[in-house]
């Protein structure tokens, strides 16, 4: 029937307008809903998601010693080559010459950030840090040696 | 109580007393012209403000919080930057029509103020046919913006000013219609009457289903008339640029949009006028105590508390529903409001001739 469909037709259209509504006057009524990040005035409280892809580091422990053989996987998988790795020859208490790695170089600039050298990484020596403030001004800057100066390998990691 | 009735027949008497009759007609009319000159720009100020926060806080955003305390003063600057800017005007435009067609739209959006009630007995112009005045001139704006689009001589801007004319004349109706049921209730044109009429509870209230239905199709065809979205297929921005004003920059384009937000005022105060009782307070049936409190917040805030909520009403909606397509637009208004309004108006008829309305 002509008119039932017509009713029908306003009715729904009215309630699913009103539906809409109901929806944006609840987020104008409640401003803990904002999702916005007020970024330079909340550094401090700043949450970024666990995810958060910025930087390759190395991290060192309190001996200044860190976890990495030298074994190049990160700079074979590494698509554009952002990581070079010099190696050298230790020698250890022993007498025997032990690979270890010189200077682990790391170019911000031309990373993709794809994470492939933390997953090729067999002795986890290399991670991801949330950091996104990358801003510098003189381009070498981010050329970066990550094992600190004076740093050598853990004990017992081959 | 210093009210605004009271400044305006001191400032008529003194006039009347150092000056000549006309000579103080013509002071009164260079005072009534700065005013509305100066409660146009504090508007556009106001209001573009008011949307950007709305927007915001819908949005889930903060909206602009950079320019003073809250972002107070972000148009402020805004609009130094376009007094500041080139008003370009294209090569091969019609250049006489290119640059009056912002005037021309401002212009009638100047003569719309004429009737509106302010305050209690703070008017500037009480004319006996003052609903039909306004609907009458309101409908003058399609002209500015078919000559914005025409002299542009760009298909967009000529595409939205031709889809602009098709809708304002179509919803013209259903706004027009919505108007008339309260001059059926009324029985007067003047505004003045209609804000009267209202002393014992806005019409709102007293009469009944039909003008509540009324008041929507207001709300809706008013909405379509100041091409705001759901209804701004004039400018349309992801199919048309800018629609009409898509050729205009600095001043001229700020003027376009001056005009739509005193348009958004001034429909919504006449709706608050004719639907919500002007600047008559809440007033309900024999409540005498309740009546006298409500008497005491002034007349001007009544109106302008009314008339802020119908603003915050037509951006609710601009900001929640998607926009519609042309045919879907033409369709609504042919074959849903027009339909659903003239029936209305026969009920609010019988409903007025059977005085069944309070």
């Amino acid at each position: 029937m002509f008119l039932k469909d017509y009713i029908s037709d306003v009715v729904n259209g009215v309630s699913s307008l009103l539906k809409g509504m109901r929806k944006t006057g609840y987020y104008f009524t409640h401003s803990k809903e904002i999702i916005t990040e007020q970024y330079p005035d909340n550094r401090a409280t700043l949450k970024l998601a666990d995810r958060f892809k910025g930087e390759v580091v190395m991290p060192h422990d309190e001996n200044n010693e860190h976890t990495c053989t030298g074994c190049t996987a990160c700079e074979l998988a590494c698509p554009n080559g952002t990581i070079k790795i010099i190696t050298k020859f230790d020698i250890t208490p022993e007498g025997k010459k032990k690979k270890a790695i010189d200077a682990f170089i790391y170019r911000l600039e031309m990373c993709t950030l794809c994470n492939l050298c933390i997953t090729a990484c067999p002795s986890d020596a290399i991670k991801m840090l949330p950091n996104f403030e990358h801003s510098v001004f003189d381009r070498s800057k981010l050329t970066k040696i990550l094992n600190k100066p004076g740093s050598k390998i853990k004990e017992g990691i081959e | 109580m210093l009210s605004l009735e009271n400044i305006t027949k001191t400032t008529q008497d003194w006039l009347l007393t150092k000056f000549s009759p006309t000579m103080a007609l013509t002071i009164e009319c260079v005072i009534v012209i700065l005013l509305s000159i100066t409660l146009f720009a504090l508007l556009g100020l106001v209001l573009v403000l008011l949307e950007r926060k709305v927007a915001a806080r819908i949005q889930i955003r903060l909206g602009p919080n950079r320019v003073g305390p809250g972002g107070i003063f972000q148009t402020a600057a805004d609009t130094l930057k376009l007094i500041m800017k080139e008003g370009l005007t294209p090569d091969k435009a019609d250049k006489f029509l290119f640059n009056l067609a912002p005037f021309v739209v401002m212009m009638v959006a100047m003569l719309l103020l004429a009737p509106i009630a302010f305050a209690k007995n703070f008017q500037i112009w009480d004319i006996n046919i003052g609903v039909l005045y306004i609907s009458s001139i309101s409908s003058l704006s399609v002209i500015g913006i078919l000559m914005a689009g025409w002299a542009s001589n760009n298909k967009y801007s000529l595409l939205g000013a031709m889809r602009s004319g098709a809708q304002i004349v179509s919803y013209e109706l259903s706004a027009g219609f919505a108007v008339l049921t309260i001059v059926v209730l009324t029985g007067s044109l003047q505004i003045s009457d209609i804000i009267a009429s209202q002393e014992n509870g806005w019409w709102l209230f007293k009469g009944h289903i039909p003008v509540i239905i009324a008041f929507v199709l207001y709300i809706i065809a008013v909405t379509a008339e100041t091409n705001r979205a759901p209804f701004d297929l004039a400018e349309a921005e992801s199919e048309l640029t800018a629609g009409f004003h898509t050729e205009y920059s600095g001043m001229k384009f700020a003027l376009f949009f001056l005009a739509e937000y005193i348009n958004i005022f001034i429909v919504c105060a006449i709706g608050a006028t004719l639907f919500l009782g002007g600047w008559m307070p809440l007033h309900i049936g024999h409540w005498e105590s309740f009546n006298h409190i409500m008497d005491y917040i002034p007349s001007s805030l009544w109106f302008m508390g009314k008339t802020f909520f119908l603003i915050f009403v037509i951006m609710w909606f601009r900001w929640t529903f998607p926009r519609l397509r042309v045919d879907h637009l033409l369709n609504l208004e042919w074959k849903y409001l027009l339909p659903i309004s003239l029936f209305n108006l026969l009920l609010v008829t019988v409903i007025a001739i059977m005085g069944w309305h309070f």
